[in-house]
């Protein structure tokens, strides 16, 4: 296999605001580096669980709130490098059949936090293919901004589970951080879900 | 004849409103897992590999569910960085581990694991207690169950293979 350039690469930061636009009853889990800068980037917000940590973990993450949570959907926002590490989470999410869980992988083809190295997708992995062989719903490689909506919409009818893989440009973007204190984190994100009596549960 | 541990643990997880149960099947489990399978309010999550039930745990509390993770000694080194995002974010969870590598063990492959499991979790902000015997799985699990979340961190209860009956391959 040989890198691949491919024609259309959608602004991230235009494909995420798209995405949380009137996010209604959306809880959101933001993969580390860029993915949890471009959820920041669209508002700062009590329901985004953005992660500095934890890489190839946030699909499962976003399998626990998904059980937890099942009226609501759930969006693991993530990029192709953290998706790769956790690939298997894929298989453990196709047999759940959760269907309020959305997962988005921002794939830039690149390792943007430590300088822009090739990650697998540049040389073909295709991860939208290896979503629908692992029994999600559906699996996806979106080029277009139209296609953004209609995830957008496919994602708060919880038509899951499914997995979009976003081509997007290899853009150096500015650093829009989250707040770092994962208690504080975990906390507003409990309080605004669960309401005050998220701290007293036994 | 008393019940097995399986029983007495399955119990705690009712009283203690446990809701997700996540695994990687191992023989010393099977009881346990057989009857959480038969449980409806119970959500088994199957998982690849263990590091994934850290993942997941952490969805769960978020979303306000309690979960437990049962695995095997060897799956601790799978779980070492993602045990990070529990000591950070102060995430309660409590594993039950079955020992491999320790007493009785016929295969030397699982020894250095096995050797090292304790150790590892405690470097990584885990509360350990060993049971070495029958009697002690359940107390201990009880004990894992409220310092976890009464404490707002991880907890884990080795199971020796003294308790569980060292594999052989030979039976």
């Amino acid at each position: 296999m040989v890198a691949t350039q491919s024609g259309s690469r959608l602004d991230r930061r235009a494909v995420v605001k798209t995405l949380l636009q009137d996010r209604g009853e959306l809880l959101v889990v933001a993969g580390l580096g860029a993915p949890a800068w471009d959820a920041t980037n669209a508002g700062d917000h009590p329901l985004n669980f953005p992660l500095w940590g934890g890489m190839g973990g946030a699909a499962s993450i976003g399998i626990g709130l998904a059980i937890a949570q099942p009226k609501r959907p759930v969006l693991v926002l993530t990029g192709d490098g953290e998706m790769l590490m956790g690939l298997g989470s894929l298989a453990t999410v196709g047999i759940g059949q959760y269907a309020n869980l959305s997962i988005v992988v921002l794939d830039n083809e690149r390792y943007g936090e430590t300088g822009m190295q090739e990650s697998h997708t540049a040389r073909g992995v295709d991860l939208a293919a290896v979503a629908r062989a692992c029994g999600l719903r559906s699996g996806v490689v979106i080029t277009e901004m139209e296609q953004v909506a209609a995830l957008r919409t496919d994602m708060h009818a919880m038509r899951g589970p499914l997995l979009a893989q976003v081509k997007v440009a290899q853009d150096k973007l500015s650093l829009v951080l989250p707040p770092r204190d994962g208690t504080h984190l975990k906390n507003r994100f409990r309080e605004a879900l669960l309401g005050p009596q998220a701290h007293f549960q036994k | 004849m008393t019940a097995h541990w399986s029983e007495g643990v399955y119990q705690l997880f009712k009283q203690q409103s446990i809701r997700q149960v996540s695994l990687v099947p191992d023989a010393g489990h099977t009881r346990l897992i057989q009857r959480c399978e038969a449980d409806a309010e119970l959500r088994l999550i199957r998982l690849t590999t263990e590091e994934e039930g850290i993942a997941a745990a952490v969805g769960a509390w978020l979303g306000g569910d309690k979960s437990v993770l049962l695995m095997q000694s060897s799956g601790v080194g799978n779980c070492i960085n993602m045990l990070s995002m529990l000591t950070v974010c102060q995430i309660p969870l409590t594993m039950l581990i079955t020992m491999r590598g320790d007493w009785g063990e016929f295969n030397p492959w699982q020894v250095p694991m096995g050797r090292a499991a304790h150790t590892v979790l405690e470097e990584m902000g885990v509360l350990v207690s060993v049971a070495q015997q029958e009697s002690d799985v359940v107390p201990l699990a009880e004990g894992a169950l409220r310092i976890a979340y009464n404490t707002l961190r991880p907890a884990a209860v080795l199971i020796g293979q003294r308790v569980l009956g060292a594999k052989t391959f030979m039976e």
